[in-house]
C-alpha cells in the first residue's frame, strides 16, 4: 500500500495548505467534478482547512446521482417482469424512485441481482438459460468500456437471454451545461481523475478556451487534490486558463486507446435525461442499431421516456440543485431530518460517492 | 451447460452429484434421525459432547455467577478463508460470554438444514465445530436437528446458546467509561467481513484475506490478569465494526471517542480491498478481535499484555475517551481536526467506480 500512503503524507498535505494560504489573494470558487473527490475532500477535512481560501462546490459526477428517476423505474418495471432477473451495482439498489427502491421492489418479489461487473451478469445469462438477464448500465465514461465489453462478449457467445438498460452519462456536456448556467460560479475545474484515464484531456483545452476557466485533472488522494487546487488557484491568480494534469501517474492527454475503441464500437453519443439538469444535449450513451438487440427496453417493449421524472419524490429532494453546486447539502431543509442513510429522500444521501451523503458521513450537523 | 460435477458455491469442494444428501426423512424422528445424531453428530463431538439421548442436559455449578447467551449463525459462503460456519457458531458464542467476563463452559446447538444439504458438508461442517469446542474447553450438552424443505433455508443454520461461569473481577461496563480512558483493540480490523466478502463475490484477491474468526478467551484472560479492576468493557466488534460498538459505548456513557486513523491497524489485504470496493474497514465485521475501553495508566500495561497472547501480537491503543464534543466518536486523518465518524447504516455496498 506504500503506493498510497506518500498520497496521504501530512508533512506534504500541510505544505500544500501552506502553499495555497499564501498564493490565493481572494476567496475562489472551484468544483470538483467526480462524487469520489467529494468524499476523499470531506474525509479528510481539506474543505474545512482551505475555508474562507477556497470554496469547494460539489459536482455532478457521482453517477448514481445523476441517474434520471424515469430509469430506475424503468428497471424495476423490467425486474417485476417474468422470468427477469436484473443485475445492478450495489449502490444503484437503495436509490429511492418513484415506488421505492430496487431493494423494495426486491423485498415485494421484483427479482433483482446486485453484481460488481458486468461480465458478472453475463456469465449468470451463461448459467441460467431459462432467466432474462438485464444489466442496469449506470456510470460514466470510467464504466463504459467495461459494460461495452459485456455486450461483445455476449454478442460473441450468441446469448439471447442476456441484455442492458443503457443509462451511461458522459461529463464534458455536464461540464458545458454548468458553465453555460445563468447563476454559475465556478472559477476553476478538478476534473475527474477516473474518467480522465480514459478518455484523457485532449478535448478540455477547447472548453477551458471556450469558457475562460482553468481545468485541472485531479486525482483522489490527499496529496492530489491539493495539489489539484493549488494549481488552479495559482492559474486563477495569474489570469491564465488552461488544462493541466496533476495526476501523471494514471492520466495521460489521449487516454486509453483500446477502452475508447470498445465504447465505440457498442455506443453511439446520445442526449440523455439528467436528475437536476434536465436532457443534456450529448449528455449520455446509447447501443448502435447493429447492437440493438441488447436494448432491454426495446427486447421487452416497454417505453423509455426521454424526459426527466419530476414526481413528488423528486421535488422533495433537491438533488438537482445539489448536483449543480446551488445548494450546499446541509443548507437543504431535509438533510438529517426526513433525509438521513438510513431513509434517503434521494440518490445524493445513498451513494458512496452522493454529496449528501459525505456531508452526512464527514460533517454531520456542522454548517461550514 | 452439462457439468459432471455439481460445483457448490458455498464449498471449495467439488461435491458429485450422486452425494448422499440430507432428506426431510432425517429429520422425521425414525431412524434416519437417529443415525444423522449417532453416526454424524455426536462422533464429531467425541469429547465435549453429553451422549445421552435424553430431554434435557443436566449440569453441576459451583454456586457462582452465570452468563447466558444465544446467537444465531449463517454465513455465505459456509466455508471462507480463515474459517467456516462450523467453528463460527462456537467462537461466536464463546466470544459473547468471554466479553461479558465469563469462562465458557457449556454449549448447546441446534441444526436447521436444508433439505439436500451433501451429508460431506455437514460433516465438514461439524468437524470444525468440534474441533473449535475442543480448543475452546466447552461442552456440548444438548442439540437439536431439524430439516427443512429445500429453499426454506440457506443450505445450514447453526443456532447456539453459552453458559459460563462469571469470573471476578467483572468489567462493569460501558456506563463505566470515564473521560482519559484509553480505547485499545487486539488486532488488525475488518479482516472478517472482508474474507467472507471476497468468498462469497469470488475475488480473486492475492494474498486472499484471511478471517479472524477465533476464540478470545485467552484475549480476554490475559486483560483480566493484567488489569483486571481497571478494565471498563470489552467487546468483540463484530457487525457494525469498530464503529458500531464505539457509537453503543457512546450512548451509554455519554462520552466522545477519539480515534486516530494513523494508530488504527488494518492488513496490507483488506486496506487494498476496502479501498477498492469503496469500504471503511471501521465498519467491517470482526469475529474474533476484541475492542477494549481501559483506564488510561493501565493500557500500556494492556497492550503488553495482550501482545503475549498469540493472535493478539498486534494489539494498540487506537483512541482515547475525551468529554462529549461535536460528535460520539472522531477520527483524526491525514490533515488539520478530528471529524466526526458516522455510525454504520445499513450493510456496506460497494461503489459503482
Amino acid at each position: 500500500m506504500k503506493f498510497i500512503d506518500e498520497f496521504r503524507d501530512p508533512a506534504l498535505a500541510t505544505e500544500l495548505v501552506r502553499r495555497i494560504r499564501a498564493t490565493a489573494q481572494q476567496p475562489r470558487v472551484l468544483m470538483e467534478v467526480c462524487g469520489g473527490q467529494t468524499h476523499s475532500l470531506l474525509r479528510h477535512g481539506i474543505d474545512v482547512e482551505l475555508q474562507g481560501i477556497v470554496e469547494l462546490i460539489h459536482g455532478p459526477g457521482c453517477p448514481v446521482c445523476v441517474t434520471d428517476i424515469s430509469a430506475i423505474d424503468l428497471a424495476q418495471q423490467l425486474a417485476s417482469l417474468p422470468g427477469v432477473v436484473l443485475a445492478s451495482f450495489g449502490d444503484m439498489l437503495r436509490v429511492p424512485a418513484s415506488q421505492g427502491s430496487l431493494l423494495t421492489a426486491r423485498t415485494a418479489g421484483a427479482n433483482v441481482m446486485m453484481v460488481y461487473s458486468p461480465v458478472d451478469a453475463v456469465r449468470h445469462a451463461q448459467r441460467h438459460p431459462e432467466q432474462q438477464v438485464v444489466f442496469f448500465a449506470v456510470g460514466f465514461e470510467t464504466t463504459a468500456p467495461a459494460t461495452a465489453l459485456a455486450v461483445l462478449q455476449a454478442h460473441q457467445l450468441g446469448l439471447e437471454n442476456f441484455s442492458l438498460l443503457v443509462s451511461h452519462v458522459r461529463v464534458q456536456p455536464a461540464m458545458e451545461a454548468l458553465m453555460q448556467a445563468p447563476d454559475n460560479r465556478v472559477q476553476g475545474f478538478l476534473a475527474a481523475g477516473h474518467v480522465c484515464s480514459i478518455t484523457g484531456y485532449d478535448a478540455y483545452d477547447d472548453f477551458a478556451q471556450r469558457y475562460r476557466v482553468p481545468v485541472v485533472v485531479t486525482g483522489f488522494e490527499p496529496v492530489d487534490l491539493l495539489q489539484g487546487i493549488l494549481e488552479c488557484v495559482t492559474q486563477l491568480e495569474s489570469g491564465t486558463a488552461e488544462v493541466r494534469n496533476t495526476y501523471g501517474r494514471s492520466v495521460t492527454r489521449f487516454g486509453n486507446p483500446a477502452a475508447q475503441r470498445v465504447v465505440e464500437t457498442v455506443y453511439e453519443i446520445d442526449d440523455r435525461a439528467w436528475r437536476g439538469f434536465g436532457v443534456i444535449s450529448a449528455g449520455g450513451y446509447k447501443l448502435r442499431d447493429q447492437y440493438e438487440t441488447f436494448d432491454a427496453p426495446r427486447r421487452f417493449g416497454l417505453t423509455r421516456s426521454t424526459e426527466t421524472n419530476d414526481s413528488a419524490t423528486a421535488q422533495r429532494c433537491r438533488a438537482g440543485e445539489v448536483l449543480s453546486g446551488r445548494l450546499k447539502p446541509c443548507d437543504c431543509p431535509e438533510f438529517g431530518m426526513a433525509c438521513t442513510p438510513d431513509s434517503p429522500l434521494g440518490a445524493p444521501m445513498v451513494s458512496s460517492e452522493g454529496a449528501c451523503a459525505a456531508w452526512f458521513r464527514y460533517h454531520r450537523g456542522s454548517k461550514l | 451447460m452439462n457439468e459432471p460435477m455439481l460445483w457448490n458455491r458455498n464449498c471449495p469442494i467439488p461435491i458429485a452429484a450422486d452425494a448422499e444428501r440430507i432428506s426431510l426423512a432425517h429429520g422425521e424422528g425414525a431412524r434416519l434421525s437417529r443415525r444423522l445424531i449417532s453416526e454424524i453428530i455426536l462422533p464429531r463431538f467425541a469429547a465435549t459432547a453429553n451422549r445421552r439421548f435424553a430431554d434435557a442436559a443436566i449440569v453441576t455449578t459451583i454456586g457462582c455467577r452465570l452468563a447466558i447467551c444465544t446467537d444465531s449463525h449463517t454465513v455465505s459462503p459456509m466455508f471462507f478463508p480463515g474459517g467456516d460456519l462450523g467453528s463460527l457458531s462456537v467462537y461466536g458464542t464463546v466470544n459473547d460470554l468471554a466479553v461479558t467476563g465469563a469462562y465458557p463452559r457449556w454449549l448447546t446447538m441446534s441444526l436447521i438444514i436444508e433439505e439436500g444439504l451433501p451429508i460431506a458438508i455437514l460433516e465438514r461442517i461439524l468437524d470444525s465445530a468440534g474441533h473449535a469446542a475442543r480448543e475452546c474447553k466447552v461442552t456440548i450438552v444438548a442439540g437439536d436437528t431439524k430439516v427443512v424443505p429445500r429453499g426454506a433455508a440457506d443450505g445450514l443454520f447453526i443456532n447456539t446458546s453459552g453458559v459460563g461461569e462469571m469470573m471476578d473481577p467483572v468489567p462493569p461496563g460501558p456506563q463505566s467509561i470515564l473521560v482519559g480512558d484509553k480505547i485499545l483493540v487486539s488486532g488488525p480490523i475488518g479482516r472478517h467481513g472482508i474474507a467472507v466478502m471476497s468468498a462469497r463475490e469470488s475475488f480473486a484477491f492475492d494474498p486472499a484475506p484471511l478471517s479472524d474468526s477465533g476464540s478470545v478467551i485467552h484475549a480476554v484472560a490475559s486483560l483480566r490478569n493484567s488489569v483486571g479492576e481497571h478494565l471498563r468493557t470489552i467487546r468483540d466488534a463484530t457487525r457494525g465494526g469498530v464503529s458500531a460498538v464505539l457509537h453503543e459505548w457512546a450512548m451509554e456513557c455519554g462520552h466522545t471517542f477519539a480515534l486516530t486513523e494513523s494508530r488504527i491497524p488494518v492488513t496490507d489485504e483488506v486496506r487494498g480491498a476496502c479501498e477498492l470496493l469503496g469500504l471503511d474497514p471501521l465498519y467491517v465485521a470482526n469475529e474474533g478481535t476484541i475492542i477494549v475501553a481501559v483506564a488510561s495508566r493501565f493500557a500500556e500495561i494492556a497492550v503488553t499484555a495482550l501482545r503475549h497472547v498469540p493472535g493478539c501480537e498486534q494489539a494498540v491503543i487506537i483512541g482515547e475517551v475525551q468529554s462529549r464534543g461535536i460528535s460520539p466518536v472522531t477520527i483524526r486523518r491525514t490533515i488539520g481536526s478530528a471529524q466526526p465518524l458516522d455510525e454504520p447504516s445499513g450493510a456496506p455496498l460497494p461503489r459503482i467506480c
